[in-house]
């Protein structure tokens, strides 16, 4: 395995700085490949089979199933094995997220059991708390679910009314209140559960977390949800009616539960990308032995152009997803290691490290589950009548896919946290984004300086692919810098600029993730087909940024600075020669033949 | 009990048949290579159960091949086994691997050899006969059940038209089918295990370097033609496919 340089990226500096080296799937040691292959075979023997009864509800079968993937290992993968887990580092622990990916309401099952069920208490528990839940949760003895959202609450999470009052003597805390949409409500032994102290003085009046177990008198819970998909997953409401748990179940410090809820969100954001890439890759596998063995016209629907470019498609989109995913988790994992070495307590190291690429996790997180929405969506449709068929797995992948861009933080609340993390690192001076877009100010009065190589459809040139990245990166930095000047603090009052921005910013990152792994692959593999899986992307994302670009600007920019600014479009976001005809049956062609995705 | 399970590599199911050019090996770019699943689900895995009935019992692992064969090693490591050896030697025929695998058997001594009924490469079946014969030691093949009381073995073995039981004496070698275990998928512990138990390099016995064949070349088989449905009724179609393509009529 090729050794990477430590974190030298820091979080959202990939919009004002070239990389070089990321690290990709092709890095992923022998270890770490065996897990993955296990925790692939696992979801093909034991869930597949099992997809309609899962999704029945059938008593009893997912708690078995979850038991199973215990035995295994799988839960805790991820924890210290001072708690019954297995220690491993966060990019074997996304690569199991990957694997399990593709085992619809299983995953999200698994998901939120080894995420937002487990991880309040490994980073915020008290010694005691952890010693008495982690070797549970660990093998599933124990499983968890997360309690946050109300009826009232659901974006703007810590609006909830749910309270908890001290007992006079102090001994408890009794909850009253409401949750809806528990996934795992049905069987968790327990929840973490966010509410308000009474009382409380602080800025968050008093919102903090809570560990409830199930039988805890006072908590009861609403029927199954009937739902779009995801069908298998337990979701229901939660009634807490002069519930009273010990006083030692609060999870954190009062008024602190912003802190669990938000920070658990970024884990839990990469944690959803690497999901979706790993139900893209099984959606990817069907399309194509579909398209392979359909015929109409007396030829398979793989020979035509329409099909093949949506299976050309679907593996550009994945390959960039894929690649911007290990390539976050690798930095994250990285500063990790670093802070650990440093002394920095285990429960503080990941978490601080996530948070340093809070928006990456959030960039992740949008383009995961669009990227697996349009994979599964164009599935159905190489599939035909039969994709609307329940007969076929790609029905259930299509409704499945569908809650990804809802929880964990709507893709709508992820865009603008992308631009208000960004813009607030700045202010901080965290990140030197004004001098950058000032540098870009003063290059567009300068003439320009010509893009001298020409792609073509038969050679890369990475060279040029970098810097037309270069340039978007410039691009996005003068109309985020135009929008700050014109809106100052309003500027969160324009989303539909926000939007656009991140959208520009999105594909800024997946283009650019894209192109350094197919590099990285092609010293390697001189003749391999990656280097158009990057270029198709680019090309892609160009017309896709010149229209979120002129979306922005028009949105406030007037006479000379729109001018101005849309020079800056036609100077930093050019359409340069490429074939994606050509390069898209190419990538279909080399699909077709190994009868599943194959990058 | 000291039981040897030989373990075989090979290309996935899935993987596409090519050749290198001048046709004389099988072309290994992009192959996705697997343990073979006869070596794997049943022969491996009814090892390790008779290990956990009898937890004294000594598990080895071997494999005849290049380096690139002990991943396939460290995986079935992480189903089971104590220890593995890797005879470091690309075979070519059967005979080199039976006497890469006796040679270590006469120096390390077992009293039970399980190999799979065959590999899904060139599924020759012959491993198990020929290390039985070099070993002067009984052969069961094709084994569908395998249990040991401490002295006795007593293997079923699927015959034609019906099944037929042996008692065996120990040392014995038996190659297993379908029937004897049910796959098992290794666990975190097994594969992170695996990491750390030895594995051996051994360098091929004099007798096993040269092969006794050569490889002429390979060839696939000719495409077979596709089967065309047509919808009852439609004769005149059926007229024209055995008119224009089949050139019968
Ligand atoms: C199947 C399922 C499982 C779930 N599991 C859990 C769980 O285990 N635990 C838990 O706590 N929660 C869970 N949730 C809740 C989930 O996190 C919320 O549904 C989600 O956060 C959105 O909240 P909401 O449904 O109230 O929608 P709303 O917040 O009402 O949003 C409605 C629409 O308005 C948009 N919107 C809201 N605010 C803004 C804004 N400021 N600017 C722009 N647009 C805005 C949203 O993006 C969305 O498009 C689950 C939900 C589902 C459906």
């Amino acid at each position: 395995m090729e050794t990477i340089a430590p974190a030298t990226l820091k979080g959202g500096e990939f919009l004002i700085r070239p990389s070089d080296n990321i690290f990709t799937p092709e890095d992923f040691d022998e270890e770490q490949r065996m897990i993955y292959d296990m925790a692939h075979q696992f979801i093909e023997k034991e869930i597949w089979p099992l997809l309609d009864r899962i999704d029945q509800q059938e008593p009893g079968l997912m708690q078995s199933l979850l038991d199973k993937a215990g035995e295994l290992g799988l839960l805790g993968a991820a924890l210290p094995e001072t708690y019954g887990g297995m220690g491993k580092d966060f990019i074997t622990a996304t690569l199991i997220n990957e694997a399990v990916g593709a085992g619809h309401s299983f995953a999200v099952a698994m998901a939120a059991h080894t995420g937002i069920g487990t991880l309040p208490i490994l980073y915020f528990g008290t010694p005691e708390q952890k010693q008495k839940y982690l070797p549970g949760l660990a093998t599933g003895a124990i499983k968890g679910a997360y309690a946050l959202t109300e009826p009232g609450a659901g974006s703007d999470a810590l609006s909830g009314k749910t309270t908890a009052r001290r007992s006079a003597d102090g001994s408890q805390f009794i909850l009253n209140g409401q949750k809806i949409w528990i996934t795992n409500s049905g069987f968790a032994d327990i929840f973490t559960v966010f509410a308000k102290v009474e009382g409380a003085t602080d800025k968050h009046q008093g919102f903090s977390a809570f560990i409830v177990e199930r039988n805890t008198p006072g908590l009861s819970f609403g029927e199954e949800e009937h739902k779009m998909g995801i069908k298998g997953s337990s979701t229901r409401q939660l009634f807490f009616q002069d519930c009273a748990i010990p006083a030692d179940h609060l999870l954190g410090e009062i008024g602190k539960g912003h802190v669990i809820a938000f920070n658990i969100l970024n884990i839990g954001r990469q944690k959803l990308c690497a999901a979706a890439v790993g139900a893209a890759k099984r959606a990817i596998e069907l399309s194509v032995q579909y398209a392979n063995n359909r015929e109409q016209f007396r030829k398979p629907i793989a020979s035509f152009g329409a099909i093949q470019y949506k299976l050309a498609e679907q593996a550009v989109r994945l390959f960039a997803c894929e690649s911007a995913l290990y390539r976050t988790t690798q930095l994250i994992d990285a500063l990790e290691k670093e802070s650990l070495a440093q002394g920095i307590p285990h429960e503080k190291a990941l978490l601080q490290a996530a948070e340093e690429y809070a928006v990456e996790c959030a960039i992740l997180k949008v383009c995961g589950s669009e990227m697996l929405d349009y994979v599964v969506d164009e599935a159905v449709q190489i599939h035909g009548g039969n994709g609307f068929s329940e007969e076929y797995p790609v029905s259930r992948a299509y409704r499945d896919s569908r809650i990804n861009r809802i929880f964990e933080g709507t893709n709508e609340i992820n865009r603008l946290l992308i631009l208000d993390m960004l813009i607030k690192r700045a202010m901080q001076g965290r990140l030197p984004l004004l001098q950058a877009a000032k540098a870009a100010q003063d290059e567009l009065l300068a003439p320009p300086a010509a893009l001298t190589n020409i792609i073509n459809a038969n050679s890369t040139d990475f060279q040029t692919l970098h810097s037309q990245i270069a340039q978007w990166k410039k691009l996005a930095l003068l109309i985020a810098g135009a929008a700050v000047q014109k809106f100052m603090q309003q500027l969160e009052d324009e989303q539909e600029i926000l939007m656009a921005l991140s959208d520009i910013i999105m594909d800024i990152y997946l283009a650019e993730s894209s192109v350094l792994r197919a590099e990285k692959i092609s010293r390697q593999q001189p003749d391999s087909l990656y280097p158009l899986l990057a270029q198709v992307f680019v090309a892609d994302a160009t017309y896709r940024i010149q229209q979120q670009a002129n979306e922005a600007l028009m949105a406030f920019a007037e006479g000379d600075e729109l001018r101005i600014l849309q020079s800056a479009i036609r100077r930093f976001c050019k359409v340069l020669p490429f074939n994606t005809k050509q390069a898209r049956r190419r990538i279909t062609a080399a699909l077709r033949e190994a009868n599943t995705y194959c990058f | 009990m000291k039981i040897l399970v030989c373990i075989s590599k090979t290309a996935d199911t899935t993987a596409k048949i090519a050749f290198t050019p001048d046709q004389k090996s099988f072309l290994e770019t992009g192959v996705q290579f697997i343990i073979n699943p006869y070596d794997e689900w049943y022969a491996l895995v009814r090892a390790v159960e008779l290990k956990e009935q009898y937890p004294d019992t000594v598990l080895h692992l071997i494999t005849v091949g290049g380096a690139d064969a002990e991943p396939i090693l460290r995986k079935a490591l992480a189903i089971g086994g104590d220890a593995a050896f890797r005879v470091d030697l690309q075979p070519i025929s059967i005979e080199q691997v039976a006497l890469s695998i006796a040679a270590h058997v006469k120096q390390e001594g077992y009293d039970l050899i399980f190999t799979g009924k065959e590999t899904i490469d060139y599924n020759g079946s012959g491993v198990g006969g020929y290390l039985a014969g070099l070993l002067d030691w009984p052969f069961v093949s094709l084994a569908t059940r395998f249990d040991y009381n401490g002295q006795t073995a007593t293997v079923e073995r699927e015959i034609e038209g019906g099944r037929e039981i042996c008692e065996a004496s120990l040392p014995l070698v038996v190659s297993c089918q379908k029937g004897m275990a049910e796959q098992r998928i290794p666990n975190m512990r097994g594969i992170m295990a695996a990491r750390t138990k030895p594995l051996q390099v051994l360098a091929a016995p004099p007798e096993a370097q040269q092969p006794a064949i050569s490889i002429d070349h390979f060839a696939l088989p000719p495409k077979k033609s596709g089967v065309h449905l047509i919808e009852p009724g439609n004769e005149e179609e059926l007229v024209r496919l055995l008119h224009e393509e089949a050139k019968v009529i």
